[in-house]
């Protein structure tokens, strides 16, 4: 049987042309400024898919992403930084010297290397993810208490990456927009259209590592896990590996995802690791849908526009429309947009209003693609 | 000996500022397990109802002498508009998410975002003629009889005590806004309150001076504590909270109303956070992100005590605060000035406020891998607990 056989593969390859079409022609037809703008959210959806497999998939809620994505940004931008500090006195990036530091913190030695950062990028956030989330787990620690040691966690972080001048220049941040790559401005428009490129490309990337991983036999123990941990661990399987496993895969894609904000906006600062943006990661996989890795790549891209574009018009409101928006979804569509369409929610609605009879008069059969009945 | 006290002083100032917004935080959460994220937002109206109280207390003529004591009557009105706002929170939220702490989480986020921008975009007048309305809209079928409220006309007479809180409302804000010019428009700057004479300057004792605010708060403090022991201890109320805490099912079986308990629940626990919230007025200017800067560290608290037992969080409130005074401060050095280089340049490198927090939290999980459910674990055999 080809692939091409069933009415469904030719759908799904329609809807793949159409997106590698869209993401081709996207920077020939949006403006620069607003390219940028989805270049970034998309970047955001990667983290965003993380969120989902820790919180939609094992049901762990993380309010401590935003480590992660700093981490991976910070790496990004002090190779850049590293890679065009030639002229500068020393030969280390400016901001050193507005602190007298002479001699490059040997931490950063490494950074140097391309493709050490490209591998540090994930693996740094994913090794800091898997030995705070192993040290957690080990305990049983989990629910709300989770919850909030990962939000302790992020204040930690921004602390002291705040604090530490000589080392990362505290709150400034480092600056990424006047460094150079293949000698061309990381800032410049040709630069930035790659970056759009490239994160449309990982997003598709990720979201196929994330599918790969929840529809397998790991994917089921996380479930399990979400659903009844206990029964789990009677069942003989350890959960802690698992848990430690996927908190570190998410902070993993929480590092890509930030690297590729910070060259996309041009700055990485501890402003990332506030606790209103990692907790803004977890409403935009609730409204589209956790547990639908779909879900969280729309809301991600989604709601941040909407952001852009309500506080573009009307500066004050967006905050009660993101305060009202975690209210009406928490309790009115705990599934979110995506969860909600798939349970056959319009179809109830409209039968609410009148519009739609309900037509079947037996329970209707789930049917698959040979006529059988499913059991 | 002098260090040491000046220390402990400090650390205890620190830690009841801490308690007493961390009480009510924990009580909820033992009795729901609901985290309140909005909790410092209910913290920074509480500081907020200091300010308009003292401006009323400058303004209007007949309450002009009586100035000085404008901190204890703003004490009670902060309890009461944060157990207002709580218990509707309760009502309309809340109610609707137990059993569902994860969501409750979220949920919570999103009012303490709301009530953020209102501070920002309404005019304080305003707002506290809205939690006027509410207030008496809330508690007045209290006060009258059943027999009316459940007769032919009870949804009328409903009706009616919530048109009249509506319209005491608007007379309030009316009122308000034209009696104190700066309540009447809407401002997102910080505002400060200005603590009345006596409270001013220290008390000096053996050699040290002790402010006379940290005093006030750590007496506060130490009332609210008593007050709420007293409570749970004694009063029927109280007494059937620790029920429900313990077992809620059971305890509906015999006939507790738990919807009721609750309510009072939250609505106690919210009004703690006003009190905390006059607390955190007295010692630096109110602005609407004010909660946040304490919330966390009433988390950790929360953590750090367990739940369901006042004497963990008491114990992990004053730790927190003795531990954070003498890292941050850098006392350690001045305590023990001729330690060993690698220990002194480390506690060095700790000596600041924030970098205080990194080490605390950082000996919160190494605490929390010997004692996972706190310093007192409620004791039982269930798998989950």
């Amino acid at each position: 049987m080809s692939i091409f056989s069933t009415k469904k593969s030719w759908i799904n390859l329609t809807i793949w042309v159409l997106i590698i079409a869209l993401i081709i022609a996207a920077p020939s037809v949006l403006p620069v400024f607003r390219l940028n703008l989805l270049g970034r959210y998309l970047s955001l959806a990667i983290v965003a898919l993380g969120v989902d497999l820790i919180w939609g998939f094992t049901g762990m809620l993380s309010l401590g992403q935003g480590i992660f994505f700093a981490i991976g940004g910070y790496c990004a931008a002090m190779f850049l930084q590293l890679n065009s500090a030639g002229e500068f006195p020393n030969a280390i990036p400016e901001f050193f010297g507005l602190y007298g530091v002479e001699k490059l913190p040997f931490f950063w030695e490494p950074f140097k290397s391309s493709i050490f950062t490209l591998i540090s990028i994930w693996l740094l956030p994913a090794i800091i993810a898997g030995l705070l989330g192993y040290l957690v787990f080990r305990n049983r620690i989990k629910g709300v208490y989770f919850s909030i040691l990962t939000q302790a966690a992020l204040l930690v972080f921004f602390n002291f990456f705040n604090g530490q001048q000589k080392l990362i220049n505290g709150t400034n941040g480092l600056k990424t927009d006047v460094t150079q790559l293949f000698g061309q401005m990381v800032g410049s428009e040709i630069m930035q259209r790659w970056f759009f490129w490239i994160s449309a490309i990982l997003v598709i990337l990720a979201w196929f590592f994330a599918r790969w991983i929840v529809r397998d036999r790991f994917g089921n123990i996380l479930i399990g896990i979400r659903d009844d941990e206990a029964r789990v661990r009677f069942t003989g399987y350890n959960p802690v590996i698992f848990k430690t496993i996927i908190f570190s895969i998410a902070g993993g894609l929480a590092g890509v995802s930030g690297a590729l904000y910070t060259v996309q906006s041009g700055i990485v600062s501890p402003q990332f690791m506030t606790v209103p943006f990692s907790i803004e990661m977890v409403i935009w996989v609730a409204v589209g849908g956790r547990g639908t890795l779909l879900g969280a790549i729309l809301g991600a891209v989604l709601i941040n526009y909407a952001k852009s574009l309500v506080s573009e018009a009307l500066p004050a409101s967006w905050m009660f429309i993101q305060g009202g928006l975690f209210i009406l979804v928490v309790t009115a569509l705990p599934e979110g947009v995506l969860g909600w369409i798939r349970k056959g929610g319009p179809k109830k609605l409209l039968f609410l209003i009148g519009i739609n009879k309900k037509l079947e008069t037996y329970p209707s059969l789930e049917v698959n693609e040979q006529g059988e009945v499913k059991s | 000996m002098q260090l040491i006290l000046e220390s402990l002083f400090n650390g205890v100032a620190i830690g009841s500022v801490l308690l007493v917004a961390a009480l009510g935080l924990a009580i909820v959460f033992g009795l729901m397990g609901v985290i309140n994220l909005a909790h410092g937002e209910l913290m920074m109206l509480g500081a907020y109802s200091t300010y308009i109280t003292q401006l009323i207390f400058k303004q209007v003529s007949f309450l002009k002498p009586f100035y000085d004591s404008y901190v204890i009557v703003a004490i009670g009105i902060a309890f009461l508009v944060s157990g207002t706002v709580g218990i509707l929170l309760e009502r309309t939220v809340i109610r609707r998410l137990y059993g569902s702490p994860l969501e409750t989480l979220l949920a919570t986020w999103g009012v303490s975002l709301i009530l953020q921008q209102f501070v920002r975009s309404v005019p304080l007048a305003y707002g506290s003629g809205l939690v006027i309305a509410l207030f008496f809209g809330l508690f007045s079928p209290l006060f009258i009889s059943d027999d009316l409220l459940l007769g032919a006309k009870g949804k009328l007479i409903r009706a009616c005590t919530w048109g009249f809180s509506a319209l005491l409302g608007v007379a309030t804000g009316g009122i308000l806004s034209s009696l104190v010019s700066k309540l009447s428009r809407a401002s997102a700057r910080n505002v400060d309150v200005t603590a009345p004479a006596w409270m001013r300057g220290g008390i000096d004792f053996v050699g040290i001076t002790f402010p006379k605010t940290r005093l006030l708060i750590i007496l506060i403090t130490v009332i609210s504590v008593l007050v709420v022991i007293f409570f749970l201890d004694k009063t029927a109320w109280g007494i059937r909270i620790r029920a429900v805490t313990q077992n809620r099912p059971m305890s509906d079986c015999l006939g507790i109303s738990t919807e009721t308990v609750d309510i009072i629940t939250f609505g106690i626990g919210s009004g703690l956070a006003g009190v905390a919230g006059v607390a955190v007025s007295l010692l630096g200017s109110v602005g609407p992100n004010v909660g946040g800067n304490y919330i966390v560290g009433c988390f950790m608290v929360v953590v750090l005590g367990g739940v369901g037992n006042l004497l963990g969080t008491i114990l992990a409130s004053f730790s927190i605060g003795i531990m954070t005074d003498l890292i941050g401060a850098g006392r350690l050095l001045t305590i023990w000035p001729d330690m060993p280089t690698p220990l002194y340049s480390t506690i060095d490198f700790f000596a600041t406020t924030s970098m205080a927090r990194v080490m605390i939290f950082a000996l919160i999980v190494i605490f929390l891998q010997f004692r996972p459910t706190g310093m007192f674990p409620q004791k039982g055999r269930m798998v989950e607990s």
